[in-house]
């Protein structure tokens, strides 16, 4: 029997002080009972993936208003592969355009989710991948 | 490779990877940690505690700062509240500590309550044990905004650093127990603000009368600005006083001593929490004996006895 909480590090990547976005889906994943890792703005992808690695979380989720989303994402996963961290789900959120949204998710971002999209989704699709995270990786 | 070989080859993914398995309690993390054991007492632990707001996340940035500029490794737990109804929590203390990130000589790790109330996680002393075992030098302990008896964490640290604000109250709540009683050293931060000089002396006075005799260790009262680093000098040089202090008469290791007891202790408490305790909850039995209390058959007292002879015989 263990105690296993969902752990998420929430990060605003680049040069972006548009953090209410951001805010609201941490409130939203703590009253869903998840321990979030709020690092605030202004966050370098190693910064991110130090603190990722660090906290021993699932799941990353920065939130781009900036229009860097094609910099910043790769950068990240660039990053946590750079680290052995890359079975770390990594989504995000932000005004993020269609196109470059199919883009990201298929260079590995896990989730991309854009304005109007309910936080229950969200939260659901957190389980569901960090669920299935855990059936691959049973570790010591 | 086997994770503990990983973890004394100083891969971070290892350390992280063990925290949460002692966290979480996963099978066999006892055995884990008594393994770990076997490499630790060298890792100095300095705990800082006071209300919300005071400061305290952003004098453990300052603490990195200057432990870093001495040469040491250093290891930060940060503990912030769990949701009592729905188990999340929100742990921000990160947000004051970004300039390290880069840094290998710094590991930061936030940590939820968990349903303790002491203003640390029960996880806490386990989580040194490791930090000790992977060779941090300082082990820097932050509690939750604590009130006036969250003590938890004198029986998880060397030296307890108490940080309030000129906010904090008058001469009468300088002279309370609890936790006015537990500091080694006082922080009085954000001193630029009105009233730091009154609330300085009057912590000082009360410091004055607490002293037993002439060889005790003379509490200091520090006045501190952590937003811009001001005096956090003169903190780390007490804090090294307080150690040379504490080591030469040999209070040091009574502390230890102590703590060591109270670590068996809490082991065997955890243990008995969760087989006995664990064990009624959700049981038919209990049900019943709800009914039966909740209509005047019987007593929670003479049910508490029943309940637990069955136990001790039961093993």
């Amino acid at each position: 029997m263990t105690e296993q909480k969902i752990r998420v590090l929430l990060a605003k990547p680049g040069l972006d002080g548009h953090d209410r976005g951001i805010k609201v889906i941490a409130a939203a994943f703590r009253d869903a009972g998840m321990e979030v890792i709020y690092t605030g703005l202004r966050q370098t992808p190693d910064m991110i993936v130090n603190a990722a690695i660090q906290e021993d979380v699932d799941a990353v989720g920065v939130s781009i208003l900036s229009g860097a989303h094609m910099t910043l994402f790769p950068a990240i996963l660039d990053m946590m592969k750079e680290k052995g961290a890359d079975d770390i789900i990594l989504f995000g959120g932000g005004i993020i355009p269609d196109d470059d949204k199919e883009k990201l998710e298929k260079l590995g971002v896990a989730k991309v989710f854009t304005p109007g999209a309910p936080t229950e989704e969200a939260i659901e699709f957190i389980r569901k991948a960090v669920k299935a995270k855990n059936e691959k990786d049973k570790l010591v | 490779m086997d994770i503990l070989n990983r973890f004394y080859n100083n891969e971070i993914r290892a350390l992280s990877r063990i925290i949460s398995y002692v966290e979480n309690r996963s099978d066999g993390y006892r055995d884990l940690l008594a393994k770990l054991y076997k490499s630790v007492g060298k890792s100095l632990r300095i705990g800082i505690t006071g209300p919300p707001g005071a400061g305290k996340s952003t004098l453990v940035n300052c603490l990195i700062t200057e432990f870093l500029k001495l040469d040491k490794k250093v290891g930060v737990i940060a503990v912030d509240p769990t949701s009592p109804f729905t188990g999340g929590a929100l742990l921000g203390d990160r947000v004051r500590i970004n300039e390290f990130s880069g840094d290998n000589n710094v590991y930061f790790r936030s940590m939820a309550t968990r349903g303790a109330s002491g203003g640390l996680t029960t996880a806490t002393n386990n989580v040194t044990v490791i930090y000790d075992a992977f060779g941090f030098d300082i082990t820097l302990i932050e509690t939750v905004g604590v009130g006036q008896v969250e003590l938890d964490i004198i029986d998880n640290c060397d030296i307890v650093v108490v940080t309030i604000v000129p906010e904090s109250g008058d001469a009468v709540q300088t002279m309370k127990a609890g936790l006015m009683e537990i500091a080694n050293i006082f922080c009085v931060n954000k001193a630029d603000r009105p009233g730091s000089g009154r609330i300085i002396s009057e912590l000082r006075q009360t410091m004055e009368h607490r002293k037993k005799d002439d060889d005790d260790w003379r509490i200091p009262v520090i006045p501190t600005e952590a937003v811009s680093a001001k005096n956090i000098d003169k903190l780390i040089a007490k804090i090294l006083a307080y150690v040379d202090f504490v080591k030469t008469n040999g209070m040091f290791e009574i502390h230890r001593r102590k703590q060591i007891q109270k670590q068996i202790m809490n082991v065997l408490l955890y243990r008995f929490q969760r087989d006995f305790l664990e064990s009624l909850r959700g049981n038919l039995q209990l049900e019943n004996i709800i009914n039966d209390i909740y209509n005047g058959k019987t007593n929670p007292y003479s049910v508490g006895d029943q309940l637990y002879n069955q136990f001790s015989k039961a093993d």
